[in-house]
């Protein structure tokens, strides 16, 4: 009997970034180099609350598998992440907590807001819920639904590899990064 | 020997008469008022007695009536009998600013975070509670939320501010 | 504690306890709980939750929403078996109103209850699984959830915050697709679980991970307001399914299972055994719903179920009916009742008072994991600080449920 056993021969390469080539010679930006390396191994921290959070497993697990995207690991400390994914319902008094996550995090760092309600606060207009994580700290991506697909989900975490992708290099350095980050009051 | 909702009317006004007012029964749950400081005797009746043995605390909240003067907080309690599968409702009600009522924890251990809820809500507060302090909301809040004269919005935000979200259209630009 | 053998001296740590903050983000704590503990060694010696760090005010909404706009609110209560709790809303604005469902649409709803209890409890038992170093269950698992999730899908359009059913019924009828689909699931779940059974059950190491840890008697459990497979566990048969019957519940043959210790094990097994009756209910329900005339999947209340979109454009009356439920102008009666369903982990219970107005005057969800939470503290005392992991994972605690 044939053993269950497949070879993946439909194995994927990154296209090669722009650059000079002769023989035995590439070069190229290490703009380009490093953002090609960054955006294929993100580690994401994911910080689940609520429903948002559900579908999220449903992301990882066997049907949608997000580790294809070169996410494998999912890694619990946010020392060690670069892409903090806020999945659920944030309240004011989750607030100080997920921003003191966010300060942990090394740079570079990327944030997705998955569903209505990291977004905006979503159904819930009232006294106990952030309304939008944007109010404590910087978002990058912005992936709507109540909750998102999990299609969407990866959606959203592939508008952040093309982020990442074209990132300067110099971007964490320049003034305007600067004030934003002093914009939420960080250092 | 089955239990009837005029079993346990009559029991109670045979022991507690008429402390205990507006017996009704709504959607075959019998629904009754005790006076405030009685709620603990009334609950240890029913738990304590051979043939009620209500003794499982089912839920326990408040509601708030801006419009009656002096009762403006009603306490309801819901409790269980397990072996005949029989509810009841009980209320307590107390006013605004005096807002004390005796603590079920003695009895329940259920009580304990419920009550803390519904002093984090409305501001009931629970006389002999171990620990009553906020349960859900920060506790750096200084009103009670559910009480009605509160908007349900944040006031602060000022994106959405018009009627429809509840914040007067007034605020922001 | 053993005697010791060497003397420490004075102030040195092992002679103190210490305090250990786990959570909120503690990815061991699967939703946001912290617990502040005191531990000796690795031995808990108390503890003290906080929660409320995803409070949402449910009930403070519900005070300004009509009541159709209330379903999507009950979703995101435990939102592992959103469709229980929208069903559980439904009967109980049902009961308010006096109306009577056709038996089909019991059956219906039962199918779809069940299918949420299945789905429900695969995340807990799999979350156990995963707790306790069987990752392989889980990923296993999610496959057949995907495929509920499918069924979901096939009925209302969406997967995980259902919103599905309307009062007085569903909002369409059930497509032969979703019929071919639950076929499929009831055909392809049960050799899963099996496996899953064959993987856990027996399992030495699962059973010495599990066995004895966080038990509790049934006395203290209903003191605690246990309820669901957490006091089933503990060996009291209290099922409102049986107790209190709704949606033609009574029509349906299914045991209870209980356990005897209250232990993260016992939960287990209940949870596995209800997923085995679940299937069983679903199975007679099926069975019952083809013997049905297929046409009929709500009460016929026009005042309260919204009329067909087509309708609406050319007929008058259901053009005014439509105005009215969308306004929230249909006539709720003025009331006060309290009615139970059971959920996934135990009694959710609705305590609404009507007064006549487009919203409720008050609505309060009885949240059976805010209630027997409290009880966790008591149930790791003395436990290794990895048994209070595993414990907390097997009382199936969900955040958007517990801080409402
Ligand atoms: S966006 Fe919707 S699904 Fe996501 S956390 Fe908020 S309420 Fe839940």
């Amino acid at each position: 009997m044939a053993r269950p056993v497949q070879y993946n021969t439909k194995v994927k390469t990154v296209e090669i970034p722009e650059g000079y080539s002769g023989e035995g010679f590439f070069a190229t930006s290490f703009d380009k180099a490093i953002g090609l390396a960054r955006k294929n191994s993100i580690w994401p921290l994911p910080f689940a609350t609520s429903c948002c959070g559900i579908e999220f497993m449903a992301t990882m697990a066997s049907t949608y598998d997000l580790a294809r995207f070169g996410a494998e690991r999912m890694a619990f400390t946010p020392r060690q992440c670069d892409l903090l994914m806020v999945m659920g319902t944030i309240s004011k008094k989750m607030g100080p907590v997920l921003r003191q996550v966010y300060l942990q995090m090394a740079e570079p760092r990327w944030v997705m807001a998955v569903g209505a309600c990291a977004s905006s606060g979503g159904v819930f207009d009232t006294y106990s819920v952030l309304q939008g994580i944007d109010q404590v700290i910087p978002v990058d991506v912005y992936v709507p639904g109540c909750p998102p697909r999990p299609e969407a989900i990866i959606d959203g975490f592939m508008r952040i590899q093309d982020l990442i992708g074209q990132e300067s290099l110099r971007r964490r350095h320049s003034d305007k990064y600067k004030e934003l980050l002093n914009s939420y009051g960080i250092q | 020997m089955s239990l009837t909702n005029d079993n346990i009317k009559q029991r109670l006004t045979d022991k507690f008469g008429e402390a205990v007012s507006q017996v009704e029964e709504t959607f075959g749950m019998l629904n009754f008022t005790v006076p405030k400081d009685l709620n603990l005797k009334v609950m240890q009746f029913l738990y304590d007695d051979e043939e009620l043995q209500f003794r499982f605390l089912t839920d326990l909240t408040a509601v708030h009536y801006p419009d009656r003067k002096g009762e403006e907080l009603a306490v309801v309690y819901h409790l269980y009998n397990f072996a005949q599968r029989v509810r009841l409702r009980m209320k307590v009600y107390t006013s605004v600013e005096d807002p004390r009522v005796f603590t079920a924890t003695r009895l329940f251990e259920a009580a304990n975070w419920m009550e803390r809820e519904t002093y984090d809500f409305f501001g009931v507060n629970f006389v002999g509670h171990p620990n009553l302090k906020r349960i859900l909301n920060v506790d750096e809040m200084d009103y009670f939320p559910m009480r009605k004269e509160f908007p349900l919005e944040d006031q602060t935000r000022i994106d959405k501010d018009d009627e429809m979200f509840g914040r007067g259209g007034h605020i922001g630009i | 504690m053993s005697e010791q053998h060497i003397t420490l001296p004075e102030g040195s740590i092992e002679r103190v306890t210490q305090t250990l903050n786990l959570g909120p983000t503690h990815p061991a704590t699967h939703g946001v709980f912290q617990n502040i503990l005191e531990i000796d060694g690795e031995r808990v010696v108390s503890s003290e939750s906080t929660v409320g760090y995803i409070h949402r005010a449910f009930e403070k909404i519900a005070e300004r929403r009509p009541y159709y706009q209330i379903t999507p609110l009950t979703d995101r209560l435990n939102y592992c078996s959103s469709p229980i709790n929208n069903m559980g809303w439904h009967i109980t604005v049902e009961k308010l109103l006096g109306i009577q469902t056709p038996k089909r649409v019991d059956y219906l709803r039962v199918i779809i209850m069940e299918l949420a209890r299945i789905c429900d409890h695969l995340i807990c038992n799999g979350v156990v699984g995963v707790d306790t170093g069987a990752f392989t269950g889980f990923l296993y698992l999610m496959r057949w959830r995907e495929l509920a999730y499918e069924i979901y899908e096939e009925i209302c359009g969406s997967r995980l915050t259902t919103n599905i059913g309307r009062v007085g019924g569903f909002e369409r009828n059930f497509t032969p697709a979703a019929f071919e689909k639950i076929e499929k699931f009831l055909v392809e779940f049960p050799k899963a679980l099996k496996e899953f059974e064959t993987l856990m059950n027996r399992n030495r190491i699962f059973m010495e991970r599990t066995q004895g840890v966080g038990p509790i008697s049934a006395e203290r459990a209903m003191n605690y307001g246990f309820t669901g497979p957490n006091l089933r566990a503990a060996g009291v048969d209290y099922d409102l399914r049986v107790a209190h019957p709704y949606s033609s519940y009574e029509d349906f043959e299914f045991s209870i299972p209980v356990g005897t210790t209250g232990d993260c094990y016992d939960r287990f097994l209940v949870r596995n055994g209800e997923m085995w009756e679940s299937l069983s209910i679903i199975r007679q329900a099926m069975d019952k719903v083809k013997a049905l005339p297929a046409d009929v999947y709500h009460a016929d209340v026009p005042a309260y179920y919204l009329p067909e979109k087509s309708d609406v454009y050319t007929k008058m009356e259901a053009l005014i009916y439509h105005f009215k439920i969308i306004m929230g102008e249909s006539d709720i009666l003025p009331g006060e009742l309290y009615n139970a369903v059971e959920g996934a982990n135990g009694e959710l219970g609705f305590y609404l008072i009507s007064d006549g107005g487009r919203s409720p005057y008050r609505l309060h969800f009885r949240r059976p994991c805010f209630i027997y939470y409290q009880a966790y503290g008591e149930l790791i005392k003395g436990a290794m600080l990895s048994d209070a992991l595993i414990c907390m994972s097997s009382l199936n605690l969900i955040a958007g449920e517990l801080d409402a």
